[in-house]
């Protein structure tokens, strides 16, 4: 199948092989959870909300020097095509869960909240491939709203390689090809990679063209991220008033 | 805008945007402060000399922001402070809290903290009055002072060396709040002040603005009936059984107009919490005073045109204050 047209270059949903899908943030989505965001990369929508840092709730998980990190994953029933009832704890929910949980809590300063517990939930709403990048932007963006001290921001972009061309932001139909899915997570401005993640095979050099293609992909929603917190700090601060 | 979905029409909408507009406009000219977000670069002067204090951190020689917010310098301490983050003590705060559980000699209470606060069984003024020795009796009987659920006003005493709060509830204007309404607003809104106790004399209502953001709306209560409880403790111990009396009942009749009175100034406190202004005694009393002479109905207090007024009248409020000022 022609995933990259040949005589145009365009991609089957029209992008440039290096060109990102549309992405939009919201914060403050979810009213009772201390921090919460809606993520959308193209069609895929996430939803994250996190709650802490509050008391352990299972006091023989408890640590005293730092605060414990929580992540679940969940996809509603109506994320994909077919209405499907997943089970909570099935294999790709738990590693998802794991991989959230493991990028997030590289960033957190959790030796500043000792003896707590932070809970991320993310729930995707509509999954159109990328939906752990979509997820890891979106935790990113309620913790921030939450007031939980972070080192950085973290940001997740995928990458692929189909006919002979690095693409950048797979969807859905691109991911069911087959072929390699690099996803990577990393702190912007520290320019450290938090999360890299693979399918697949892929030779070395071509290997490294993709991950730097996503790495790109992740500046480039750092620095949305960046301006949608600051407008939404800019709007708390000027509603406070005096 | 967070907590409260309203459906606004169009000459709502128009209005409400060019009041949120004139805020910000307001905003821009009363004071420059400096929005930050996390991994910001803080401008500092000189570079020697510099406390790094909350929400900041050092990176590359640089100092970084940990946190979205606003930074403040006071002599040489920058740090950012943050906007919707949880509560910070203090010692001396007044909070209010909730019990979650009764543990060895203390109760447990949720305050908007990362950790649950406790109160002591000796911080906690025995229902007879006497001033003695915890016994062992005294612990059986902890559920009869303060059971699971029941909202209590506190006062920080320290903290301890976990980091979670300790708390005191000696005074008489300590203790458990019944008849009213506990809110919850984000701990920001509440600032800091010489009295976080307020007896609003015209609706009858006490209202308790605790510092970790859970606010307390009550029929007012002559410090005298705290002692309630030692009356129910010179009963027998047969009437705890059937505790609806006849008796009970007529002492504990709140009247109509004072709960409506409670529900006007919770929702007062509501949309000022949902608005993200400050909550002080003299705006939840403007707000609610705007209410009852605007002749609607308290239900429709946080509906879409009570909303849309609220926010004209606090940029008119705050334009007087900038033309006082200036």
């Amino acid at each position: 199948m022609e995933y990259v047209n040949p005589l145009t270059g365009f991609r089957l949903d029209g992008r440039r092989p290096n060109e990102m899908r549309q992405i939009r943030g919201e914060i403050g989505v979810v009213a009772k959870a201390d921090g919460s965001a809606l993520f959308e990369m193209g069609n895929t929508k996430v939803i994250a909300a996190v709650y802490g840092p509050r008391e352990v709730q299972n006091k023989g998980q408890q640590i005293n020097n730092r605060a414990l990190v929580r992540c679940e994953y969940s996809m509603a029933n109506f994320s994909t095509g077919d209405r499907r009832r997943r089970p909570k704890g099935d294999r790709r929910s738990t590693e998802i869960s794991l991989v959230i949980r493991q990028t997030m809590e590289a960033c957190i300063l959790t030796h500043l909240l000792p003896h707590s517990q932070i809970d991320i939930f993310v729930q995707v709403l509509q999954a159109d491939g990328g939906t752990r990048s979509a997820c890891i932007n979106a935790a990113t963006l309620a913790l921030a709203d939450a007031g939980i001290p972070m080192r950085d921001i973290v940001t997740s972009c995928s990458a692929g390689y189909l006919c002979s061309t690095p693409l950048l932001d797979l969807n859905y139909i691109e991911d069911s090809a087959g072929g390699p899915d690099v996803t990577v997570g990393m702190l912007a401005k520290m320019d450290k990679v938090t999360l890299l993640q693979m399918d697949a095979k892929l030779p070395m050099d071509i290997f490294e063209n993709v991950m730097q293609l996503a790495i790109e992909g992740c500046k480039a929603v750092a620095h949305y991220i960046r301006e949608v917190l600051l407008e939404h700090t800019k709007q708390l601060e000027c509603h406070r008033g005096a | 805008m967070r907590d409260l979905q309203l459906s606004l029409n169009q000459t709502q909408r128009v209005r409400l945007q060019v009041a949120l507009q004139q805020l910000q406009d307001l905003a821009s000219q009363a004071a420059a402060y400096s929005s930050v977000t996390i991994a910001d670069t803080i401008l500092v002067n000189n570079e020697d000399g510099i406390l790094k204090g909350h929400g900041t951190s050092e990176l590359d020689g640089q100092v970084v922001a940990t946190l979205c917010g606003v930074v403040e310098r006071v002599n040489k301490l920058v740090y950012v402070r943050a906007l919707r983050a949880r509560y910070k003590p203090e010692v001396g705060d007044i909070i209010v809290g909730r019990v979650i559980e009764i543990a060895f000699k203390r109760w447990r209470l949720e305050i908007n903290f990362s950790q649950d606060a406790v109160l002591m069984l000796s911080s906690m003024n025995l229902p007879d009055g006497i001033q003695r020795r915890r016994t062992a009796v005294d612990e059986l009987n902890m559920r009869s002072i303060f059971e699971e659920n029941d909202v209590i006003c506190a006062e920080v005493r320290g903290f301890q060396h976990d980091g979670s709060l300790h708390l005191q509830a000696r005074s008489q204007k300590y203790g458990k709040l019944e008849r009213g309404q506990l809110l919850t607003v984000p701990a920001y809104l509440v600032k800091r002040r010489k009295q976080h106790f307020h007896h609003l004399e015209q609706y009858g209502v006490d209202l308790i603005l605790g510092c970790n953001g859970f606010v307390w709306v009550g029929e007012h209560l002559k410090t005298g009936e705290h002692d309630m409880l030692d009356d129910q403790e010179k009963r027998p111990e047969i009437s705890k059984s059937n505790k609806i009396d006849e008796e009970e009942q007529e002492r504990t009749f709140t009247p109509l107009e004072v709960r409506q009175h409670i529900c006007g100034i919770a929702n007062a406190v509501r949309l000022l919490s949902a608005l993200g202004f400050i909550l002080t005694v003299e705006a939840i009393k403007d707000t609610t005073e705007a209410g009852v002479s605007s002749n609607i109905e308290i239900k429709d207090m946080l509906g879409p045109e009570f909303y849309v007024q609220i926010v004209e009248r606090e940029v008119q409020r705050r334009i007087s204050l900038l033309r006082k000022k200036g």
